[in-house]
Order: structure tokens, then sequence, then C-alpha cells
């Protein structure tokens, strides 16, 4: 599974803002540390501010910060924000009509709905205790660990 | 949220069972009394592979935890399995959860257990956020199930 772009640039802010919620941080604080575009983090950054995720503040030492619940805001919830996620309920494929489709389609579900799952169990409390266990790890473990190896 | 609060965990005894029971069947709204005295009698057996540890706050019982070790099933070596989590619906948000958790893995690792497993529904988001809190992640093994009249 793989999230656009726009979605990763979300969670890592609502980790980086979450991770010193009384900080104010700017844009470019957080672009910086994550190699990414500055601009497009900054419209990442206004859409959470409609969602009621982050909270900001013009002026000089103004930036953003987090509001949110870190034990109720789940991964799913900000992903939902950017993208479609769940099961495979969009609109009717060639082939759908078949016992072969029907069958592809039970299974391409179960997948969606173990990540559904699994992204709706992960808050943002939690994903700050990954990767503070994460800290250290070579990517290569990550990826080792992340494939169950 | 609740307020800090102060309790003890500890092995269940009889009279905690009636609690058990009824604690239970608050949260998961079936009650099954003949399950749960067959599972004090197991812990009562084989107190180093079968634990039911409770919370008590003056003399209440507002949470337990069941587990045991397993071993090779699934030829997995032996590792330590929860199989039921319960706190008071007033005393969540305080801790108790968490403590019963390392509770029971302080049991594990004392009888030589180096990994703990448990198994959640998949909507049951409540209790899956709960234990991936603990830092608990997808394990190795898939559970697999069939209708048996198919």
């Amino acid at each position: 599974m793989r999230l656009q772009v726009a979605t990763r640039h979300a969670i890592f802010s609502v980790l980086e803002l979450a991770a010193q919620p009384h900080r104010q941080m700017s844009a470019v604080d957080i672009a910086e540390k994550y190699a990414i575009s500055p601009n497009h983090l900054a419209k990442v950054l206004r859409t959470l501010g409609r969602e009621g995720i982050v909270d900001a503040s013009r002026g000089v030492g103004g930036g953003y910060r987090f509001v949110g619940n870190p034990k109720r805001l789940t991964l799913f919830d900000i992903i939902a924000i950017f993208e479609p996620i769940g099961p495979t309920t969009g609109g009717f494929e060639a082939g759908d009509d078949t016992s072969e489709g029907q069958a592809l389609r039970l299974v391409m579900n179960e997948i969606e709905d173990t990540a559904r799952a699994t992204l709706s169990s992960i808050t943002i409390d939690t994903m700050l205790k990954i990767a503070r266990r994460s800290k250290g790890a070579s990517i290569e473990t990550v990826i080792r660990k992340a494939a169950g190896q | 949220m609740a307020e800090e609060q102060h309790f003890t965990i500890r092995p269940a005894c009889a009279a905690d069972i009636e609690p058990i029971i009824r604690l239970d069947a608050a949260v998961t709204t079936t009650p099954k009394p003949a399950y749960w005295e067959a599972l004090f009698k197991d812990c009562q057996s084989r107190r180093k592979q079968h634990f039911l540890l409770v919370a008590v706050k003056d003399d209440v019982l507002l949470g337990f935890i069941a587990g045991e070790i397993r071993a090779w099933e699934f030829g997995s070596p032996p590792c330590g399995w929860v199989f039921a989590i319960a706190v008071d619906p007033n005393t969540r948000l305080s801790g108790m959860g968490a403590d019963l958790f390392q509770a029971i893995c302080d049991a594990f690792r004392r009888a030589g257990i180096t990994k703990v497993r448990t198994m959640v529904a998949r909507d049951a988001q409540l209790v899956m956020s709960f234990f991936r809190a603990q830092g608990m992640m997808a394990g190795p093994f898939v559970e697999l199930e069939k209708d048996l009249d198919e």
C-alpha cells in the first residue's frame, strides 16, 4: 500500500507537531526535516487546520500547533482526509458481474478490511512511540521488520 | 478523563470469580460463568502456565486480565497469550489496563517467555488501539476460518 504524497506530508506534520504540542512550528521547519516542499506542505497544513487538527497563528513566532487528541486521532482519520480508503465499493468494473470478478473483489476487500483495521487502531500517540522505538534503526532493518522478516 | 487511581494487582482468588463474571458480562454483554470458573481452576492447577490477574481498589475488583503460556501451537516456540482483558468502564483511562498488561507480561518474563501475543476482532477498534498502545504489532500469523455448513 502506498500513500499519496499529500497524505505522507500530513502524517509527518501531525507527528512532528504532536511530539511537541506546546511548540509552534513553521511549515519550513517541518519541511526541512522531511526534505519536502514547504509550499506543498503549507497547503497540507491548511487542510489540517480546516479539520481542527492543527491551529495556525500568524506573525512573528507564529506557526502551527497540534490541537487534536493524540490518543484518539488515528492514522485512518488523517489518511481519509486526503485520499479515498476502504472496501472496494467504487463503481462497477469490467468483469465484476462474473463469479471470477466477485471472487477477486472478495479477496481485495479482505485485504482492504485488514488495512483499514490496522490504520484505525494506530493513534498518533502510538505512532510516536513506534517512531521512538525505530530511532537509530537502519532503513534496511525497518523494511525487514515491516515485511515480517 | 478519570482521576489517577491507586489499585493493587494480584493473582485472582476464589472470591474474585463472581466479580470477574459480572465485569466480563457487563463489558462483553455475554455472561459465561462456566468459562470463568473453569479458567480459574486451570490457573490453580497450572500456576506456571495460566494466569488470571485482578486489579482491586478498596476491595472492589475493577479489572482483570487472563492469559497463558502456549508451546508449539502452529509451530510457534513457547509464547504468552493474552486472551481476555477488562476494565470497569468508569475506571478507564486511569492506566489500569496498561498496568494489568504489564503485570501479565512480567509473569510471562518470569517464566522465561520473550514474546506475547493476542488476537482481536478487526472491528474492535478500542481493544485493538489499546494493545497497539502497549507496543503490540501484527505478528507472523494470519487467522483463517471457514463456515462448516458450506
